[in-house]
């Protein structure tokens, strides 16, 4: 349980997805300009990763590898992600309407986010059983969100100010990103510490 | 003639560069700028994409149906992708390891999707390869410019040579995740300053999620 802890919270904190390992920039930058757009989004981000990594781990161990099949990694992951995400759709629209007012905006969105095909071909990079995989998407998408909920709140702030002309926009919002993702580089090794896992 | 197959060229390397005037391909451009030779490497892998994707999503153009056209083109930029993975994996062993994760994502890098929708679905095979080459260094030359300032300042060296001598500290930031947002911005706003000069200021979008969210 600690181990799984450990994998959650890494991912949270320490290596997570948008600020440490640049992956889900766009919508990091396009969808953060309101919180309850930020939250619509990585709620449906978190559920698409932890559907996709269900999915295609099994596919992967049980199927691809022993047929030495690894080579179509990507492309088998691709596309069963994109059927996902419009599977996901039809069965939201038809049974639960609220939840699809409220998360059918980012579905569509979501099939070319790096973030979700970087974690389902993570996973095997590191190793991880079904189970870790699960907490690993789980906390993944977590840290996406966090990481667009504390943006967004950045955001209003920047958005309010008066930069030099040349920086308004676009660069000084990455100049902002980078203050905060230097904040957490605060995390590093922090985790290790708490669980008593080395890293 | 010959101008205008030139002009496809030269317009995606600086009157629409993906990276800095079209802010498409933010991720790798990130991820990856961290030394030059990362740089070049994933450039090169992503204008060989580039090119063969827009090659045939051109050639089909006519052929395929309207309704499932993005699952289509996905499914030919991967299988580009898992080409480039396995030329990479068997040539350069020691690129694979230094792009990691990055090297399979090319097939969502917005880039490559951005455009297959904007161009190689309207055009002739011969102005999409054009298209996808232009982009191709247009994007390169985006990450070799960022992998050049962060090298230098972050590890004192280019290319792998150093240049900077060992007395004067490293700013080892610049290699790290925050270095990069850092230098992406600071690089935008001379951009946005040097276009503000010749008085050719461009509105910017973030690309890829706003222009799929205007779709819905």
């Amino acid at each position: 349980m600690a181990n799984l802890l450990y994998i959650f919270f890494t991912m949270v904190l320490v290596q997570n997805y948008v600020l440490v390992k640049f992956l889900g920039i766009c919508p990091f930058l396009g969808v953060s300009k309101k919180l309850d757009s930020a939250v619509g989004m990585s709620l449906a981000v978190i559920f698409v990763m932890v559907l996709a990594t269900a999915v295609t781990w099994p596919l992967y161990a049980l199927v691809l590898e022993p047929n030495g099949l690894g080579y179509l990694q990507t492309i088998v992951f691709i596309i069963v992600i994109a059927v996902l995400v419009q599977f996901i759709e039809i069965v939201l629209h038809k049974y639960m309407v609220s939840l699809y007012n409220s998360l059918g905006v980012y579905l569509p969105l979501i099939t070319t986010n790096c973030c979700v095909l970087g974690v389902t071909i993570l996973n095997f990079t590191n190793g991880y059983n079904y189970v870790e995989s699960l907490f690993c998407a789980a906390g993944s998408g977590a840290g996406f969100m966090l990481a667009m909920v504390l943006f967004s709140g950045v955001r209003k702030r920047v958005d309010a100010g008066n930069p030099p002309e040349c920086f308004k926009g676009l660069p000084i919002t990455l100049v902002a990103a980078a203050i905060t993702s230097l904040s957490f580089m605060g995390f590093g090794g922090i985790m290790s510490s708490i669980f008593g896992i080395a890293a | 003639m010959a101008k205008s197959k030139l002009s496809i060229v030269t317009n995606g390397l600086i009157k629409e560069n993906p990276v800095l005037r079209l802010v498409l391909g933010t991720c790798p451009t990130l991820a990856v700028s961290t030394a030059v030779s990362n740089a070049l490497g994933m450039g090169a892998a992503a204008t060989f994409v580039l090119i063969c994707s827009n090659i045939v999503i051109s050639a089909l153009r006519k052929v395929i149906p309207d309704k499932v056209h993005l699952p289509c083109y996905i499914t030919i930029i991967a299988g580009f992708v898992t080409l480039v993975q396995m030329i990479v994996q068997a040539y350069a062993p020691a690129l694979n390891a230094a792009l990691g994760v990055y090297l399979p994502l090319i097939v969502v890098n917005c880039i490559i999707l951005g455009r297959a929708e904007m161009f190689a679905c309207k055009n002739t095979v011969v102005d999409s390869a054009l298209d996808g080459l232009g982009m191709g260094i247009g994007f390169t030359l985006a990450l070799t410019a960022m992998a050049t300032l962060r090298e230098i300042i972050g590890n004192g060296s280019w290319l792998g040579i150093t240049i900077v001598p060992e007395s004067i500290d490293r700013l080892t930031i610049m290699t790290s995740a925050p270095g990069g947002f850092f230098c992406f911005g600071f690089l935008m706003a001379m951009v946005v300053l040097y276009e503000t000069k010749t008085n050719n200021k461009i509105e910017r979008k973030i690309g890829c999620a706003v222009k799929e969210g205007e779709d819905e």
